[in-house]
């Protein structure tokens, strides 16, 4: 039975009757996708009118962003979560608590164009236990911790290099020394640079946390609080 | 009735457990508007906080983990609904909140009852659908020791959740169920979890949950702009070819008419997106039905050429946009939409109006001092409306067009009839060769495409219509044969509840969709699409116990039509429909919208 539908199904063009055909036009008698009147104007890949003469590319441009979230379980997995489910490219993700109980920062690095900064910054404050988020001003003060490990071949020159860098020998043994330094990301990048002649055996680096300089609140609406009061909630 | 299970532990040791709820208010009384009565368990507290919230109807499967929930149910005036799967539930409560507009509630044990959700949860975050699902887990002493039936439900449904709870202890268990129920509707609706250890409903409290609310900053200021509406109003008054766009957050703000009003006083065209179906209704002069994949011609062409568009409740998703560079690429955007994240998502939005669709819409019938100038583009939306009508070849006998079918239910029944559908060609012709004129009315899968949706969604539309009164509206879900095939069995719920719905199945041995996309892009290679193993679903149906029927002919349509909406109680109808049919028009996937094929050979 279902085998005699299918061969039926072949009905040529020509053996079918159009209800209402005074009316409706055959597709054949309309204008095809290529014959229609087709607008000028385009839109770039993030949606964006393109002006002829000044087309609106987006680069992209390093972002820190600054969270103060509600420190319940699995938060840090639902930031992180969001933004590797929307491919946004993050660079480094730092956590830490506050001065209020319950309340940790997450500082985030990322790498995007300004649409994409703008909406990890919109999906994140749609997340329940995110409090406040905004991009970090440019002059911020940003400060990230390394920890190196290098061969103790020559002792005095990786003291020289470490004072060089502000660094401190926080433990020395006859195979290897260990530094730490701190600094924004351009000085720990020097600093790797110049310790790599001695051998670098381990490196651990925590990425860059960040505050807002002067008063200016680090999240959106941030206040100055402390253990028990409130700082601040969908300002 | 806390006693009669084995306590892994004492009871003592669960109050310092509660570190992942928030604090909670102190108990109100009794007496409070919102307050639920009196609880002796974390069970109890469960229900007394959906009861005190509104709930008013569950569906789920009972299962080891989740027993303490069902017990607690039992004395409940919660309707509970038991499915035959797990997936069945929460597409009958994604229904039910789409047709109810409250949220629905879903519940499944630990485990395979949990994963099993997952699907319709997922399907529920992607068209924004208000819905709470309260998944048993193990223990909370054996969680993460892989016990048995355990998984980290929290961590499996965290993406596709507005958000997620795990319980942490029966003090708390109530009012952590009671502010997720509202945060499922708050704002942007969308589905939210809670996972309910067993030893947390079966602890004792004493502790009453307090009025369900929703987290602060959860439900934003209903109102735009008032300064960006103004801005957005000159821009509609000196538009030369406005069109709305009406998404299915109109639906979902319950701003129908309010959408009309607007569209009306300013005689702008409207089209919708498939979400946004029954917003405003599809037989108004306005109206050029819905753009997109395949959508009608004239919303298409109507979208590309616009310089002004009116975008109301909409994610423009892709298969609305098409490719991204040829979407209303003359057009300056408006866009009303509460989740300021969709703001320039997709399409960027040169006028965004934050804020509740139907407020918003006010704002702008107020704020608009004369109609923008468009009679010639009306007058060219109704020359591409003429051009490029929805039509279909009705061969003098067989094979039979599911088009007919389709029309011949929309003539047989009302306006207020509501329509189910699985997803693939079936769901097209139901949304194309059906005249929606009311909001919620249209039920469907969309974001997520899910085959198998419309059976369930059947069940909970029906249970919607029935809890609101409303047990004389029809309703009609069209499947197709795989869509049917997926989620049949909880047509043995529809049975056994004794529900009056009537399914269609536009049965054309195909997985239908995609054949026709291996027909345009594959050379013709039917690779896994031939269904030709279908078993015989009116004989399927009469062994489930309902209303069995099956249709070759056009003679036969009509007769069938009108028993199976007649019978009392689930109704198959199997449509034996052309194989060989396709969904037109279409727009190539991230094709221009304009370029729409009218025929299969301009594909």
């Amino acid at each position: 039975m279902s085998g005699d539908a299918s061969d039926d199904a072949a009905v040529a063009d020509g053996s079918r009757t159009t209800p209402d055909a005074d009316s409706r036009p055959l597709p054949d008698e309309q204008p095809g996708p290529d014959d229609r009147d087709h607008p000028e104007g385009r839109r770039n890949l993030e949606g964006i009118r393109i002006d002829p003469v000044v087309e609106a590319e987006h680069e992209s441009r390093r972002a820190v962003i600054s969270a103060l979230v509600e420190d319940e379980p699995g938060v840090l997995a639902r930031v992180s979560g969001l933004v590797s489910r929307r491919q946004f490219n993050i660079e480094s993700l730092t956590v830490g608590p506050t001065t209020v109980d319950g309340h940790s920062r997450i500082t985030m690095v990322v790498e995007e164009t300004d649409p994409g900064i703008d909406q990890i910054e919109k999906q994140m404050a749609k997340l329940k236990p995110v409090i406040s988020v905004g991009e970090v001003a440019g002059d911020a003060v940003t400060s990230e911790l390394v920890l190196l490990k290098v061969e103790a071949d020559d002792p005095a020159a990786v003291h020289a290099v470490s004072e060089m860098y502000d660094g401190r020998t926080v433990d020395a043994g006859p195979e290897t020394i260990t530094v730490e330094l701190t600094g924004d990301k351009a000085s720990i990048d020097n600093a790797i640079g110049a310790f790599d002649r001695f051998g670098i055996v381990e490196i651990a680096r925590t990425g860059p946390t960040a505050l807002a300089r002067g008063d200016t609140p680090t999240a959106p609406g941030e206040k100055p609080g402390t253990a028990g009061e409130p700082t601040t909630h969908d300002d | 009735m806390s006693d009669t299970a084995a306590q892994p532990r004492s009871d003592g040791d669960e109050a310092d457990d509660s570190s992942a709820e928030t604090a909670t208010e102190e108990p109100t009384e009794p007496d409070d508007e919102g307050a639920a009565g009196p609880v002796s368990t974390g069970a109890e507290s469960v229900v007394a906080a959906l009861e005190a919230a509104g709930a008013k109807t569950a569906f789920g499967v009972q299962g080891g983990a989740i027993m303490p929930v069902y017990d607690a149910l039992y004395d409940s005036s919660i309707r509970h609904v038991t499915m035959a799967h797990e997936q069945g539930a929460a597409h009958a409560a994604d229904a039910y909140s789409v047709v109810a507009g409250e949220p629905g509630l879903c519940m499944a044990t630990s485990g395979p009852g949990a994963t099993n959700l997952v699907t319709g949860i997922a399907d529920a975050d992607m068209d924004s659908d208000a819905m709470l699902a309260l998944t048993g887990q193990v223990p909370t002493e054996f969680v993460g020791n892989d016990a048995f039936q355990e998984t980290d439900t929290v961590g499996v449904t965290r993406p596709i959740t507005k958000h997620n709870y795990f319980a942490g202890g029966a003090d708390t268990v109530g009012d952590t169920v009671g502010e997720a129920f509202e945060l499922s509707r708050a704002g942007r609706p969308g589905p939210t979890l809670v996972d309910l250890p067993k030893d947390v409903t079966q602890d004792d409290t004493d502790r009453t949950p307090g009025p369900a609310t929703a987290p602060a900053g959860t439900d934003p200021d209903p109102n735009a702009d008032q300064e960006a509406v103004e801005e957005a109003a000159r821009a509609i008054e000196s538009a030369e070819r406005p069109v709305c766009l009406f998404g299915g957050g109109v639906i979902k703000a319950d701003a129908s008419d309010e959408a009309r009003t607007f569209a009306r006083s300013y005689g702008i065209p409207v089209t919708t997106t498939m979400p946004g179906i029954g917003s405003f209704p599809e037989d108004d002069d306005l109206c050029l039905s819905w753009a997109g994949m395949h959508g009608t011609g004239y919303a298409n062409l109507a979208i590309t050429h616009t310089d002004c568009l009116i975008a109301v409740g909409t994610r423009f998703d892709d298969r609305l946009t098409g490719g991204i560079d040829t979407f209303a690429p003359e057009a300056e955007v408006i866009h009303v939409d509460i989740d300021p994240a969709e703001i320039s998502k997709n399409v960027h939005a040169d006028y965004p109006l934050i804020g509740d669709a139907g407020r918003v819409l006010d704002q702008l019938t107020a704020a608009v001092r004369e109609a923008p100038d468009a009679e010639a583009w009306r007058d060219r939306c109704e020359e591409w409306k003429e051009t490029y009508p929805l039509t279909y070849a009705t061969p003098d006998d067989e094979p039979l067009k599911p088009q007919f079918v389709v029309e011949a239910f929309d003539e047989a029944t009302d306006d207020d009839t509501i329509v189910t559908t699985g997803v693939g060609q079936h769901q097209m012709w139901a949304s194309q060769f059906w005249t929606y004129s009311e909001p919620r009315t249209w039920v469907s899968s969309h974001g997520l495409g899910t085959m198998g949706y419309g059976v369930p969604a059947a069940v909970g539309a029906r249970v919607a219509a029935d809890t609101m009164g409303e047990a004389d509206r029809d309703v009609v879900c069209f499947d197709g044969d795989g869509s049917f095939l997926m989620t049949m069995q909880e047509l043995s719920v529809a049975v056994r509840e004794e529900l009056d719905i009537t399914i269609a199945v536009l049965n054309n041995e195909y997985i239908g969709m995609v054949r026709q996309w291996q027909d345009a892009f594959y050379e013709g290679r039917h690779m896994a699409s031939d269904y030709t193993w279908m078993p015989e679903f009116d004989k399927l149906a009469e062994a489930f116990g309902a209303l069995g029927l099956r249709v070759d002919d056009y003679d036969e349509v009509a007769p069938a039509v009108e028993e199976a909406l007649d019978y009392e109680g689930p109704a198959v109808v199997d449509f034996h429909v052309d194989p060989e049919e396709n969904v037109l028009p279409m727009v190539p996937s991230g094709g221009a919208n304009g370029k729409f094929a009218a025929a299969e050979d301009q594909l």
